[in-house]
This record gives C-alpha cells, structure tokens and sequence, in this order.
C-alpha cells in the first residue's frame, strides 16, 4: 500500500483558499512521518497558476486534472476522477477540506473506492502504525477518537482552522503532474450559484457572534452591535434581558430559553453571565466579553475579558476591525 | 411519488451527554432516545411531496429494538409504513456498512426519491446520505434547504460558502436535508394512535442477503477507539485597559491573531 | 412488575415536551408578565389532540388514557403552570364528565368543540360561602316548562372569561347538603350567564380565574348533566380525575425547579467554585429529586388505577397532595438555591413559587386530600 499523503485542493480565481494551506501544513507533517510525499491534487477548469502555488506550499507533486466538467464542483465529476486516481495511485491518505463540497463528495468517493472515511476531523495522528482522527460529536459534548483500520486509503475531511496553515516559499517547486481523464457529463445539472445576501447572518451557523444583554440600556444601542457585527460578517444576538425588555425579537435570544450556539468567537456586550445565558454559548471555541464590572461572571468564562465601558469600546472596536481588514 | 426517508434514533443532545469512565462510549443511562432532529425535517419534506404529488412515505431505520420507536415516531407524523432492520452482526458496524444496508434494504422498496437528514446528531458524520447514493447509483445533493419536484426533475437548492447552489437533479435521486427546509409537524395523539396500530416490518442481513463479514464490524473501515469529554475551557485573561482604544486594540487583536477570524 | 412507559406513551410524552420546550417555554414568562391568556398555544395543544385526551377518537379526541394524559401536563406545566390550568380544566373538569355523564346528545354537541380546541370549557362548583365544603352551595336550579332556571355566584372559576362550556352545579332539591345537587352544561350564548369580576392573584397569571354570575339563567331541560339529584356524585368522580391532572401540573412545576437549580447550581460560583459543589446545595437537589419522582410514581398510579376502572379517590388524594406539597418545596428550595436572583423576576424559579401554591389549594386543599385519605382508612 502507498504511503503518499494527498490533499485536494480546495481554490478559486487560481489561488488555494486557506483551508488548503492548513491541510498542506498538516499533510506535510503526516507525510514525513509515514515516509511518503505530499500530493496536492487540483481539479478545475481552468487552473491558471495552481499547481505552482500548491508547490510553493510544500507539495512534492501536484496531480492537476483540468476538464470543462470539472469547473465547477459536481459530485458525479468528482467523484469519477478522484476515484479513478485513487485507485490507480493508491495514497495512504487522502485529506479533503470540510467544505460544502468536500462534505458532499468524500463519503461517495470513500464508498466508491472501498475506503475509511472520517468526517469534522480537528486532529490526525499516528499511534502504533495507525492512523488516528479525533473529532468532535454528540454536538461537542464528546470527543470521539477514530483509528482507521487497514493500510489505506484512509478519508479524512479536515475542519477548517484546527491545523497551522502551510508557510509559503517561493522558488519552491512540486513536480506537476497533468492528468489526462474522461469525465462523462453529470446528470446534475448546476442551474446557478446566488451569492448570499448579506440579510443577518444567522445565528447558529456564524462563526462570530456579536450578543448584548441588559449593558446596552435600550433597543437603539444593539446598532452599535450591528455596525461591528457587519464588519465581522457577525450574527447579533441576545441574553434574555433584551428579550424580556422588548428591545430586540425573540430570536435573538441565546441561552437556555433560547438558542444553543458555538461560534468561533463569541463577543458578549453587557451581559453579565447568568447561568440560563451561559448555557446557550459556552460551547463557543473563544469568548471575548466587555463588561463594566469587573466581577461579572461572563469574566469567568471569557478567554479574553475587557473591563470597561461598551459605549466608548465597542465603536473604536469596529473601527479597529475595519482597518485591520482593509490592511488584508 | 414514492419516497423513503432513512432515520436515526439518537440521544436528546439537549440534555447532558457523559462519557463512560473507561472511554469506551457515553453513559446510556437515563439517555431520552429521539427521532434524530434532521431526520425529522426529512419525514416532513417526505409529507409534503406526498401531499402535493401523492404516493407513498415510508421510512427505514438500521438500528438495535429501542429505535423502533424513532419509526414510530415517523409513522405518527404520517408517514405510511416503515422498516427497521436490526441484526446483533451490526454491531460495530460503520458508516459505510450502514449505508450499504440501506441500500440493499430500499432496493426491495418502490422509491422515486430517497431523504437523510444532512447529519445525525450523536456522531455529526454525515456519511451516510452520500454513501447511500454511491451504492444506489443515485444521483445527490446534501444539506439541501429546498425541494421543489416537477416532471420527474428535482430543483434543488444548498447553501455553499458565500452563497446557495440551485440544482437540478433528475429523480430518483438521494438527498440530504438541511434543517431550514422546512418546519417539521408534531406527531399528534391521534396520529399516535394511528401509528401503534400500523405494523412495522423488520429486516436481519440475512432477509437483505448481505453477510456479516460484508458490512459488520469486520468490515468496519474506521473504529471508534475512545471517548473524551471536551477539553475544559483555559482560564482567560481579564483586563482592565487604559483607554478605550486600548481594549478596542486588544480584541481586535485577539480576533486576529488568536481566533484568527479577521 | 413493569415501571418502564408503553411506547405510545412515551411518543405522547416527547411530543408535548417537543412542544412545551420549543412553543410554551420561550414565551412562559412573558405570558406571565403580560397576564395574557396564550391563545396560540391553546390551539397548538388542540392540533396535537391534548385539549381532549381522554375523549374517544368518535367524538374528535385523541382517544387516550390517563396516563397519557399525565404525561403530557407534566410537560406542559415544565413549561407553564398556567396553560398547564388551561389544559387540566377543559380535560378533567369538563370533557371528562360529559363523557362519563352527558347524553349521546350532549357528547356529540360538545366534545368536538372542546376536543378539538374551537372552544374551552370551565367549571362552575365553588361559591364565595362553599369552597371545602361543596355540598354546602346555593346556587338554585329550578324546572320552568322546558328550561332549567338558574340564579347564584360562582367564583375561583378557571377559563371563565375564554370558556363556551360552563359546567354548573346548582341545588335542584329541596334537602340540604349533597343530595340536592344537579349539574348543568351552561352555555356561554344561553341568557342569565355572565363573567363577572376576573380575580387578580399570586399566579398562574396566564390562566383566568373568575367570578361566574347566574340571574336567572335560562339553559335548555336536556342540558341537565346526569341525573336530577346526582351532582354532587358527578363532581366527586370528576375530582378524583382533576385531582390527578392537578397532581402532574405539581410534578411539571417541581420538575422545572429542579432543573432550573441543577442549572444555576452547576453555573454559579461562589468562593471559587460551582455551588454544586456544597453539600448544603447538594442536599437541596437530592431532597428535590427524590420527593418529585416519588410524586410522579403516586400520579401515575393514581391514573394508571382510574384507566384500569378502578376506584381510585385515595389515591388520587394522595397523588395531589404530596405533588402539590412537592412543587412548593422544591419552588421554595429552588428560590433558596437562586439566592437573590431567585427572587428577582429575570429567572423564573420565582414564577414557579407563586404557581405551586395554588396546587395545594384548588381541586381539594391539602387538608381536605388528608381528610379524603383518612376517611377512606378509618371509615
């Protein structure tokens, strides 16, 4: 069996997004442990300048596979050509970014080509000469820890942000591989991709979460909250007091009478933590929390905790992230 | 339209979820056992299709007895009938085996259109749904968030990063569902009633003509070796700043750097 | 022996606290505040068949059983004591004896429109002078040609100022005490019926609880419920059912308490750590725990004997009184837990403290369970 280790790319406009700079990172370390080269596999139409920049990244080889029916994800396509290399080539393992697509395609490709696949994974690593995956379940109440069993291929659909992203050397050069493959025309057919409208974000899925409690003093002081929700791509909610108070819906309320959510960031505003509250958020990977005072309970679960006045913070806070993003 | 919906009975994650001592699972005590939340939106999208075009809604769960009553649920919520298959040999068994059960099980059905849920909340995998379409040689489409059916094609709608694809997919055909679809109804006590009085038929591998070793725990391809709690959350830090620029600074430079969602 | 729950059963159970948690709960405080009758729900419970459990599937109800019905108002009084009233009244009090009671007539006149939600019901016993003392009442019917004419107060009554159905016992003898009783099926439309002053009180703010005034009413001659004389027959036997759905409304209110307190107990922390992890706290929880799942096991006993056909006045006493006397415990415990946040309306352990009172009060105070307990033994 193959000991090479295969990332497939996740790109756009020729660039690899950054989810597959973290799997490069991480594939790298995993490569060299196994004693196998790093693979980077790219299908689109076209590529442009992707299998040189995946060499930059740290890819050994880049297997690069361009055809019309791959210029935009289908699972058919996808399926079709990664399986075909997959079994011809016989990785040890094949990394697949937890997109929307490599959601949809790897458990198929992991049926089709007979292999283990392990879906959300947030840490690989080998233990006694195999491979292991721990990812979270039962809604993050649990951390379950997968050994794949056999030689490979093994699956692993990789969360974005668990693993450092893969430095960036110029000059450095994979060998590229152009892959030549038949890909028959998908019964799906894409009618179009919306862009979403930037309506609110919605709660539970945000990755940041900008929420206010009782500290905001009135209903026109969550627009403080929705000026640095928007420049955070932010959902905006609540604890229960502005609920109760009328100063914003119903759904806005997180906590145990409302919605249950873990974003990457949670930012509370004036909310003191009360337990019905902290019920609904302590899942959240990082809390940050401005409260004026400085024994608040919310202090006790923030990671990081500011003391101090909302309405003077919060603005100079959006005007912050808004530089900072204009810098890139 | 006859469409079969593959469901889950999984622990209410609304309540608390403990790990066993030795690692080796969750406590199964005291666990209230449901119809998985996304499966329920699939009976219900399942409902509607039938109310708007007809046919039948039947429902198929791979699980030990207990989960019985997540087809029971099913059945109260409307749907027509319903198949459990239960077998000791799949234990252990993984997504892969699972999947290939329900395939092998909703080749025996009359089906134009197959409904997941896009995950099931004990174990998050969502395997199965496209595992299930590989074997069937279906045509999918996961975590959809719409479903409108017209002369055998399906348009289709999932939510991708920054934006929502439309497809259009000829049936039949295995989707996923995403729970915004839809409002699920509640099963109500007449529809309770109905339901205890409907029969449930159950399936071993032997009925499906499959084997242990094809799909068992000998077949498994991944093994669940241990379970943990979650890492506790590391005491942070509380400051005081001088100005508020400062604390603007300090959060958005934690944003930055640390959460790295800037 | 078998303690584990029929599997309808248990649909029944996840369906009503499926609803009570995702439909009842977010608004139970506000329903609270605004003393607003949740009309909304109402007709949601209806939809799910809760409004007539027990009603046969012929007459638009669900078709179920007592237990069934326990189930489902434990979960909706976790949510909300007050629609856990509203459910228990049209249920127990109204649906309950024109089924055992009512004509063919009268079932088929009333019990789809109670069943199935389009109106509700209340019931009309207690008197600003009878209150333990039931047979004690004054209100008289008395036969004019074709119609019953009565004329008295009623007070204390829940759902009055939303109910079509007005169950009314009045005196239609001339002897004193139970025995000249006879209970009427009252409609809102029928002339001498009205609702007069709504109480204002200590909880359960979302239900109503009013005065019921009768001049002269005029009701149809069939609208007698029963036979002329046995009202009193028909009020005790429907009690014993209330008492049992009062005795889950307790179970749902302690049950909310508790676990509103392993919540905060968990959460909170005093001198470095979670109170949970006081025994002082501790204490409190298993004490809470213990005395509601032996009330629960009373109630389901209580409804489990009134499915089989049996007698089960004692038990039915028993049920409610020490569930009702558990819900003020484990309110007045779970206050404690709160400390002052407790008493603070932002967290509902106070709401629930003010809605277990009346548990050991309506249906048969606590002393009049004791005294139906004792009588059964002794007598």
């Amino acid at each position: 069996m193959g000991s090479d280790v295969w990332v497939i790319a996740d790109h756009a406009g020729g660039s690899p997004r950054r989810i597959t700079l973290e799997l490069l990172g991480k594939g790298r370390e995993l490569a060299d442990a196994r004693g196998g080269r790093l693979v980077a596999v790219a299908l689109g139409h076209p590529l442009d300048g992707l299998p040189r920049t995946l060499g930059e990244y740290g890819a050994d080889a880049v297997l690069s596979v361009e055809h019309p029916h791959l210029r935009s994800y289908s699972t058919e396509a996808y399926t079709e050509v990664l399986s075909g290399i997959v079994r011809q080539r016989a990785p040890w393992l094949v990394m697949v970014p937890s997109t929307a697509w490599g959601r949809d395609c790897a458990p198929r490709l992991a049926a089709r080509v007979g292999a283990g696949v392990v879906t959300d994974v947030e840490a690989l690593w080998v233990q006694d000469g195999r491979l292991q995956a721990r990812r979270p379940m039962y809604t993050r109440k649990v951390m379950g820890t997968v050994e794949y069993v056999g030689d490979g291929p093994h699956l692993a659909v990789v969360l974005p942000k668990v693993f450092a992203p893969a430095e960036r050397r110029e000059g450095r050069t994979a060998d590229v591989e152009v892959v030549a493959v038949q890909v028959p025309e998908p019964r799906t057919r894409l009618v179009e991709t919306r862009s979403l409208q930037r309506e609110r974000v919605s709660l539970t899925e945000a990755e940041v979460v900008v929420s206010g409690g009782r500290g905001l003093r009135g209903p026109e002081n969550f627009a403080l909250l929705d000026a640095l929700a928007a420049e955070l791509g932010a959902a905006v909610g609540s604890s229960r007091p502005p609920v109760d108070s009328g100063w914003v819906p119903h759904d806005y309320e997180i906590g145990q009478t409302g919605k249950t959510v873990s974003p990457t960031v949670y930012i509370a505003v004036g909310i003191s933590g009360a337990p019905q509250h902290l019920a609904g958020m302590s899942g959240s990977k990082y809390i940050v929390a401005i409260n004026k005072d400085p024994n608040a309970p919310i202090f006790q679960v923030a990671s990081l905790g500011v003391v101090g006045d909302l309405f003077q913070i919060v603005p100079k806070l959006t005007e912050e992230v808004r530089r900072l993003k204009a810098q890139g | 339209m006859d469409v079969v919906v593959c469901v889950k009975q999984v622990p209410d994650t609304e309540q608390p979820i403990r790990v066993r001592p030795d690692g080796g699972g969750v406590e199964e005590q005291g666990l209230n056992w449901i119809l998985n939340y996304y499966d329920e939106h699939a009976v219900e999208e399942a409902l509607r299709v039938r109310e708007k075009h007809g046919g039948t809604v039947t429902v198929v769960c791979v699980g030990p007895a207990r989960a019985t009553e997540a087809l029971r649920t099913a059945l109260a919520m409307g749907a027509d009938e319903a198949v459990h298959v239960q077998d000791p040999a799949l234990d252990g068994a993984d997504h892969l085996g699972v999947a290939r059960v329900l395939a092998e099980t909703i080749r025996q059905l009359r089906y134009d259109l197959v409904l997941c849920g896009r995950l099931a909340t004990d174990d998050n995998a969502s395997v199965v749904g496209p595992a299930l379409a590989e074997y069937l040689g279906l045509p999918q489409a996961t975590a959809i968030s719409r479903l409108d059916i017209s002369d055998g094609v399906a348009a289709v709608e999932r939510e991708v990063e920054g934006g929502v694809e439309v497809l259009q997919v000829p049936l039949p055909a295995v989707f996923t569902v995403e729970r915004t679809i839809n409002e699920p109804r509640y099963p109500t006590l007449p529809g309770i009633m109905k339901a205890k009085r409907k029969e449930i038929r159950t399936l071993g591998l032997r009925d499906l003509g499959l084997e242990p070793g094809q799909v068992g725990a000998e077949a498994a391809r991944v093994r669940y070796s241990r379970f943990d709690p979650p890492p506790r959350r590391e005491a942070g830090r509380v400051v005081t700043p001088d100005s508020p620029e400062e604390g603007a600074r300090l959060i958005a430079q934690f944003l930055q750097e640390t959460a790295k969602v800037l | 022996m078998d303690f584990a729950l029929s599997e309808e059963h248990r649909l029944v159970q996840q369906t009503a606290r499926d609803f009570a948690t995702r439909e009842i709960l977010p608004v139970a405080s506000r329903l609270d505040a605004e003393h607003r009758f949740p009309a909304e729900i109402v007709r949601g419970l209806a939809e799910l068949g809760l409004m007539g459990v027990m009603v046969p599937e012929e007459y638009g109800g669900a078709g179920m059983d007592n237990v069934a019905y326990v189930l489902a108002m434990e979960e909706v009084a976790r949510a909300c004591a007050s629609t856990a009233a509203i459910l228990s009244v049209n249920n127990s009090l109204v649906c309950d004896p024109i089924l055992r009671y009512g004509t063919e007539p009268q079932k088929r006149r009333y019990l789809p429109v109670l069943a199935s939600g389009r109106e509700i019901g209340c019931y009309c016993l207690t008197e600003p002078q009878a209150g333990s003392d039931a047979a004690s009442l004054q209100t008289t019917g008395r036969l004019d040609g074709d119609s019953w004419v009565l004329n008295g107060t009623k007070v204390f009554v829940t759902n009055a100022r939303e109910a079509w159905v007005f169950i009314v016992y009045a005196r239609t003898e001339p002897e004193p005490g139970a025995r000249g009783i006879s209970a009427f099926i009252v409609e809102r439309d029928h002339p001498g019926i009205s609702v007069g002053k709504v109480e204002r009180k200590m909880g359960l703010l979302a239900s109503s609880t009013c005065e019921v005034l009768l001049q002269d009413c005029r009701v149809p001659r069939d609208n007698l419920l029963g036979a002329p004389g046995e009202g009193f027959k028909v009020a005790l036997s429907t009690l014993d059912g209330g008492r049992i759905g009062i005795a889950a409304q307790a179970v749902g209110i302690a049950r909310a308490a508790l676990e509103e307190s392993v919540a905060y107990a968990r959460e909170r922390r005093q001198f470095g750590r979670p109170i949970a992890e006081f025994q002082a706290i501790q204490w409190k929880i298993a004490d809470m725990a213990t005395r509601i799942d032996a009330a629960r096991l009373l109630t389901l006993r209580a409804a489990w004997l009134r499915d089989q056909g049996k007698r089960c006045t004692a038990e039915a006493s028993m049920a409610k009184l020490f569930a009702s006397e558990t819900a003020m415990f484990a309110a007045h415990q779970g206050v404690q837990i709160f400390g002052g946040y407790g008493y603070i309306k932002d967290y509902p352990v106070e709401r629930y403290f003010r809605d277990a009172k009346i548990t050991e009060i309506y249906e048969g105070t606590s002393e009049i369970q004791r005294l139906v307990i004792a009588r059964n033994l002794l007598a």
